[in-house]
C-alpha cells in the first residue's frame, strides 16, 4: 500500500516538474531566438540588400544619405520620408557588383591593401609566437616567467598607449606612411605568444620527457612534438588575429597619413552619397573573408577562446 | 659534519644533470630571441624615449622641464573630457558586459535546442568588421531612422537624433555589446563547464537551492574567468573608438569624444611631449586598472582554486 501510494505520488510530482520544465524550456527558447535574431540582423541586412538596385536603395534609404534642401528640386527619383528597412529586395539584381568589380576599381584597391596588410601580420605573427612560446613553455625559469608576465602587460596596453612608441621607431627607421609601419608592430604583437605559449604548457610533460631521452634535440621536440600537437590552437589564434587586423582604425589613421593607403576598414566610413547604392556591396565583398573563415573554422575558434580563459594558464 | 657532507652532496648530485639541461635550456633562449628583439625594438626602447621626451621641453631642444609635462596634460580640458568620457563609458559597458555575457552562458548551459545555432549567432558579430555593418547601424539610429520609426509607432515621436545627441552613448553602448557579448560568452561557457560535478552535487546535498549554488559554488569557481573576461572587456572598451571614429567621423558628439580622438589630434600636432606624457599618464592608469582586478581576484577565489 504505502509503496503504490509513494508512486502516484512520485509520478505527479514528475509530471508537474515536467510541465514546469517544459514551459521553462519555451520560454527560454523564445527569449533566445529573439536575441540571435538582434544578433545576426545587421550582417543578414547587409547581405540581403547588397541584392538591390540603386534605385531601390536610393527610394530607402535617400532620406538618410541626401541632403533634402540640395535635391529637392534636382532629383527625380522617389525618395521616401522615412526610412524603410527591407529584408528582401523588390527585385534581385547583382548590378551592384557588377559595379563594384568591374567599373569602380578603387574598392577593389582597398580591399586587396586590406589583405597586404592583414595576412602577413598573421602569418608572420604566428611563426615568432610558435618559436616564443616553445621558449616560454620549455625550461620555465624566474627571468622567463618575469618577461611573460611583461608580454601580458604589453598585451592589455590600449592602442592609445602603444601607438606613440609605434609611431617613434617607425619615424625613426623611415617607414612611416609605408605598409612596413603596420606590418612591424603586429608581427611582434605579444597576443599570440600569450596564446600560444598557454596552449604549449598543456602538452604533457611526459611526451618531451621520453623524447628527450630517446636523445632528441630542441629542434626536433618542437617541430615534431609541440608544434603538431598545437595545430588547433594555432588556427584559433590565426582566426583571432585576422580579425582584429582586418578591423584595423587606429593603426592606419596614426601611421599612414596617405589617405590613399588606407585600407578598406577605414575607407568604406567615407563612402559619399552618391555611392550609397554600392556600399552594401562592398561591405559584403569586405565580409567575405572572415565569414570563410567563422564558417570554415567555428570550432576551432571555440576551442581557442575556451583556451585563454581556462583557469591559470 | 656529516650534514655538511651530506648537504654538498645533494647539491652535487643535481648540479651534473643541470649541465645538459642548461644547454637545452640555453637553446629555449634562442627560440625566444627572435620575438625579444622585436618586442624591444618595437616597444621596450622607443618606450624608454617616451620616458624621456616626457620630462623634455621639445625633441630638438631636449631641456629638461620635469613635470610640467604632465601637469600640462592633466590639466588640459580636452584631455580630461577625452580621458573621463573614456573611462565614464569603461566603467559602463564592462560590468554590463560581464553580467550579460554570464547571463548567455548560463542560459546556453541549460538544455535549449538549437544550441550550436544560437552559439554561432552570438559569435558572430566577432567576425564581423565594423565597417561592414556600419551603414545598418546609421539607418537604425539616424533621425529619420528605424528605431525612431518603430518609436513613433509606439507613440513616442521626439525624433531623437541618436548619434547626435546624448543618447549616442547609449548607441555605443549597444555596438559594444553587440560585439564582444559572444566572445565572453564562449569563456564563460568553458569555464562553467569545467566545473566539477562533485563540487555540485554536494552542494544540492547539503540542501543549496539553485541560486545559492550558482552565487556561491559556481561563481567562485569561474571567479579566475571572471577576471579574464574582465580584462578582456576593459581592453575591448578601449577599442570602442573603431565604432565611433566609423559611424561618425574626426569629430564626434561631445560624449563620445575619446582618448583615442584626442591622441590622433596631438599626432597631427606632432606635439612629442604631450603625446609621451599622455601616453605614459595612460599606461600608469591602466596598470593600476589591472592590478586592483587581479589583486580583487586573487583574494576571492582563493579558496577554490586548486
Amino acid at each position: 500500500m504505502e509503496n503504490e501510494f509513494s508512486k502516484i505520488y512520485r509520478k505527479r510530482i514528475k509530471q508537474k516538474k515536467e510541465l514546469e520544465d517544459r514551459t521553462k524550456k519555451i520560454i527560454v527558447t523564445v527569449s533566445a531566438i529573439i536575441f540571435a535574431f538582434f544578433f545576426i540582423m545587421p550582417t543578414l541586412l547587409t547581405l540581403t540588400n547588397s541584392f538591390m538596385a540603386a534605385t531601390e536603395i536610393n527610394a530607402n534609404y535617400g532620406s538618410i544619405f541626401d541632403n533634402y534642401g540640395k535635391n529637392e528640386n534636382g532629383a527625380r527619383t522617389y525618395i521616401s520620408k522615412t526610412v524603410n528597412l527591407k529584408f528582401i529586395p523588390d527585385m534581385v539584381t547583382f548590378d551592384q557588383y557588377y559595379t563594384v568589380l568591374l567599373k569602380s576599381p578603387e574598392y577593389l584597391l582597398k580591399f586587396w591593401y586590406s589583405m597586404i596588410y592583414t595576412v602577413p601580420i598573421v602569418i608572420v605573427q604566428l611563426a615568432l609566437a610558435s618559436f616564443a612560446a616553445y621558449g616560454f613553455s620549455r625550461h620555465e625559469s624566474r627571468i622567463k616567467n618575469v618577461i611573460f608576465f611583461m608580454y601580458i602587460i604589453l598585451m592589455l596596453m590600449p592602442y592609445q598607449v602603444t601607438l606613440v612608441p609605434n609611431y617613434l621607431v617607425s619615424d625613426f627607421l623611415g617607414i612611416l606612411d609605408t605598409k612596413w609601419a603596420i606590418w612591424f608592430p603586429g608581427f611582434f604583437s605579444p597576443f599570440a605568444i600569450y596564446l600560444l605559449t598557454k596552449f604549449m604548457k598543456r602538452v604533457p610533460k611526459e611526451l618531451t620527457e621520453a623524447a628527450e631521452i630517446d636523445g632528441a634535440g630542441e629542434w626536433e621536440i618542437f617541430s615534431r612534438i609541440q608544434f603538431p600537437l598545437c595545430k588547433g590552437g594555432i588556427a584559433s589564434i590565426m582566426i583571432l588575429v585576422f580579425f582584429d587586423y582586418w578591423n584595423m582604425v587606429e593603426q592606419p589613421l596614426i601611421l599612414l597619413k596617405d589617405v590613399d593607403k588606407h585600407p578598406l576598414s577605414v575607407f568604406l566610413s567615407k563612402i559619399n552619397q552618391g555611392e550609397i547604392s554600392l556600399a552594401f556591396a562592398v561591405a559584403v565583398i569586405y565580409l567575405i573573408p572572415p565569414l570563410l573563415l567563422f564558417l570554415y573554422g567555428e570550432d576551432y575558434l571555440v576551442e581557442g577562446i575556451s583556451y585563454q580563459g581556462g583557469v591559470k594558464g | 659534519m656529516k650534514i655538511k657532507s651530506l648537504i654538498t652532496e645533494r647539491t652535487k648530485q643535481p648540479k651534473q644533470r643541470v649541465k645538459t639541461v642548461g644547454k637545452r635550456e640555453l637553446i629555449s633562449w634562442f627560440f625566444l630571441l627572435p620575438s625579444l628583439i622585436g618586442v624591444f625594438v618595437f616597444f621596450v626602447a622607443p618606450f624608454m624615449v617616451i620616458i624621456g621626451y616626457s620630462f623634455m621641453n621639445n625633441p630638438i631642444q631636449k631641456e629638461f622641464v620635469g613635470f610640467s609635462n604632465f601637469v600640462n596634460v592633466w590639466n588640459n580640458d580636452a584631455f580630461r573630457k577625452a580621458g573621463l568620457n573614456t573611462l565614464n563609458f569603461s566603467f559602463t559597458a564592462v560590468p554590463l558586459a560581464v553580467v550579460l555575457s554570464l547571463i548567455l552562458a548560463a542560459v546556453m548551459e541549460s538544455r535549449i535546442p538549437f544550441k550550436s545555432f544560437f552559439r554561432s549567432s552570438f559569435l558572430s558579430p566577432l567576425m564581423v568588421p565594423t565597417a561592414s555593418i556600419v551603414l545598418i547601424w546609421q539607418v537604425m539610429f539616424h533621425q529619420n531612422g528605424i528605431v525612431n520609426n518603430v518609436l513613433a509607432a509606439l507613440g513616442d515621436t521626439s525624433k531623437t537624433d541618436w548619434l547626435k545627441s546624448d543618447k549616442a552613448y547609449v548607441v555605443l553602448l549597444t555596438l559594444f555589446l553587440w560585439k564582444n557579448l559572444g566572445y565572453n560568452m564562449i569563456l564563460f561557457m568553458s569555464a562553467l563547464a569545467g566545473i566539477p560535478k562533485e563540487l555540485i552535487e554536494v552542494a544540492r546535498i547539503e540542501s543549496a537551492g539553485k541560486l545559492q549554488i550558482f552565487w556561491h559554488v559556481k561563481l567562485r569557481f569561474i571567479s579566475p574567468t571572471i577576471m579574464f573576461v574582465t580584462i578582456m572587456s576593459l581592453i575591448n572598451s578601449f577599442k570602442v573608438f573603431r565604432e565611433i571614429y566609423l559611424l561618425t567621423g574626426d569629430y564626434p558628439y561631445d560624449t563620445l569624444y575619446m582618448l583615442q580622438h584626442y591622441m590622433n589630434n596631438k599626432f597631427a600636432s606632432l606635439d612629442y611631449q604631450m603625446l609621451s606624457a599622455a601616453a605614459i599618464i595612460m599606461f600608469i592608469i591602466v596598470s593600476i586598472l589591472i592590478y586592483f582586478l587581479i589583486k580583487f581576484e586573487d583574494s576571492y577565489g582563493k579558496d577554490v582554486e586548486g
